[in-house]
């Protein structure tokens, strides 16, 4: 049986290309590492209330419908996502990548909120991560506290919620990815690090399943040398690989 | 038909860059002693008399606002 991911464009959407040309890199390498089915990147219109048989979703980054109202606000609503809500409810993997994650915010799928960088300038770099939840369905190919190295791109990308929310997500082990760099030392990350006042340095968090991942950096935009910082973001889409085809048919 | 005005306004705590940025620009330009500004937005509906104030409370809440960063308020105004 073909595993397949489906990656939904909304209008406005950018990076669904990249995101189905990550998916098909991560095909390819296990096909060529070992006897591993196959996994075939499957494209999902916004107006269809159809996941096409889909075994897990990619919502990815861009500006759906213009960011008019609030990012995410709009496209949450779409008629595909009434179906993934059903989909990830029931347990599918969902990624939510920038606009994506703010629109499984917007959606409920997963806790907070995401605003106006702090310094209100678009920041577009290239960022250092530290994986801090390594058994989710998105980030079991890395090791714990692993540094990786993912370009960021937005201007609304500042992590909010409140302190008991905060603190669930930090106790319950939630925090998926926190922005490091340079400026890390002893394990305590400095104010540069971050680039947009995310809260306690959030870039990514997960659902209490670790099924429902959202990050506001760009994996998909990392998996190649020859196009990106690294190929450091390939892990996520291996890991989802990973966790379908174990998963029972 | 009615009017309905809905005031969106993030909360209290949650940062306002938007509304900084205006407040610093203020006395650059010779406006002196406004001492803060938040940035909010403003939508006017116009409705049924069949729409309630319930129906226009789940519009404000569900959609007009994310009440994870912000706060409403749902007025009818008369023409």
């Amino acid at each position: 049986m073909t595993a397949k991911v489906g990656v939904i464009t909304f209008p406005g959407t950018l990076d669904d290309v990249d995101a189905a040309r990550a998916v098909r890199y991560a095909a390819r390498d296990l096909l060529a590492g070992s006897s591993h089915e196959a996994c075939e990147a499957v494209s999902l219109w916004h107006g269809d209330a159809d996941l096409a048989g889909v075994d897990a979703v990619v919502v990815p980054g861009g500006f759906s419908y213009g960011d008019y109202l609030r990012a995410g606000a709009i496209a949450r609503f779409a008629p595909v996502m009434g179906e993934v809500i059903e989909a990830a409810r029931k347990g599918m993997p969902v990624l939510g990548i920038c606009n994506g994650f703010q629109v499984l915010c917007e959606a409920g799928l997963l806790p907070g909120a995401l605003v106006r960088n702090h310094k209100l300038h678009f920041v577009c770099r290239d960022q250092w991560l530290r994986v801090e939840n390594t058994s989710t369905a998105w980030t079991t190919r890395y090791e714990h506290g692993a540094e990786i190295l993912i370009p960021v791109k937005n201007g609304e990308g500042a992590y909010m919620a409140d302190e008991p929310t905060l603190d669930a997500l930090e106790n319950e082990d939630r925090v998926v990815f926190r922005y490091v760099g340079e400026t890390c030392s002893q394990g305590r990350t400095m104010g540069a690090a971050n680039p947009n006042g995310s809260r306690r340095d959030i870039a990514g968090i997960t659902d209490p399943t670790g099924r429902i991942v959202g990050l506001m950096p760009h994996p998909e935009h990392a998996i190649d040398a020859l196009t990106g910082p690294s190929d450091d973001g390939l892990g996520m889409f291996l890991s989802a690989l990973d966790a379908l085809q174990g998963a029972p048919a | 038909m009615a009017k309905v005005v809905v005031d969106v306004m993030p909360k209290p705590e949650i940062l306002d860059p938007q509304g900084q940025a205006v407040a610093r620009a203020l006395p650059r330009l010779g406006f002196d002693g406004v001492a803060d500004v938040r940035q909010g937005k403003h939508f006017e509906l116009e409705v049924d008399d069949s729409v309630d104030d319930a129906t226009l409370a789940k519009i404000a809440e569900g959609f007009l606002s994310n009440p994870v960063i912000e706060d409403f308020v749902v007025r009818r105004v008369s023409e």
